[in-house]
């Protein structure tokens, strides 16, 4: 089945990448495998009909998330020594937790009897979601903007380079 | 479109990317490599989002609050950039345990 096969890919796609991002030894590189776990989520979420919050995930987290975060690991230094740019450690006492937090989220998933509903034919959404965010979900909406404007004068107060005398 | 594939599926795939954001957060001592794994973090919660949504009977509830996470995540790299920066700036490396002067 089509849609099974895309489902594969993308997760492959995305799993592969991310997983890059946690055991790449160089900085870049995990910045870049970034991309590919961004582009494969965005592959899901259009698989869930989401048609909408995929184009946001694109322009928010591959257009400006992604862009940041190669312009902050350019501007510091350590790129060029490339075997600890990105060091880890304490590997085997992470892995302990993560396999004992993953194992309790796995039991508890997979273990629930969700209750699904029905699948709906996909159908554009941008409709619905002006009409939510302007009807029930206001108020989040321009606290959402507050939030944003507070974010970028507080970048631009603590990265400002203060002159000493 | 993912009507034949099933929600556990969606959930497994979130359950991974979230563990190795984990992983990432856990073990990177480079400050921008931890920003990158709550990224993946986030984006791990926004694929639980949609599936709920989409398998809940496709109301846009769950849409809605993937695209408030979308913007936190925004307003929280920012910041968290501009952070490291300023460290950069006073210790001259991002590397977290370097930047432990305030340590009793």
């Amino acid at each position: 089945m089509l849609a099974t096969i895309i489902f594969y890919g993308l997760a492959l796609l995305t799993v592969g990448s991310a997983a890059l991002v946690a055991f790449s030894r160089n900085i870049v590189y995990s910045t870049f495998a970034l991309l590919g776990a961004f582009m494969g989520v965005v592959g899901i979420y259009v698989l869930l009909a989401a048609d909408f919050v995929a184009m946001v995930q694109l322009l928010v987290y591959v257009g400006g998330i992604l862009v940041l975060t190669i312009f902050a690991v350019m501007l510091t230094a350590g790129i060029a020594d490339v075997t600890v740019s990105n060091r880890a450690v304490g590997m085997a006492p992470a892995l302990v937790v993560v396999f004992i937090a993953g194992g309790v989220m796995a039991y508890a998933a997979l273990r629930t009897h969700w209750h699904v509903a029905a699948v709906v034919a996909p159908a554009p959404t941008t409709y619905g979601i002006g009409n939510a965010f302007l009807g029930d979900y206001v108020l989040p909406f321009e606290v959402a903007s507050l939030v944003l404007l507070a974010a970028l004068i507080g970048a631009i107060v603590i990265s400002r380079h203060e002159a000493r005398e | 479109m993912g009507g034949g594939i099933g929600l556990n599926h969606f959930l497994v795939l979130s359950l991974i990317i979230f563990s190795l954001g984990m992983l990432c957060v856990l073990t990177r001592r480079n400050a921008i490599g931890i920003l990158m794994g709550i990224e993946l973090i986030l984006n791990s919660a926004n694929i639980n989002y949609l599936a709920f949504a989409f398998y809940g009977g496709g109301k846009y509830d769950g849409q809605i609050f993937a695209i408030f996470v979308i913007m936190l995540a925004a307003a929280e790299a920012v910041i968290g950039l501009a952070v490291v920066l300023a460290i950069y700036q006073n210790f001259k490396t991002i590397d977290v345990d370097a930047a432990e002067t305030l340590s009793g």
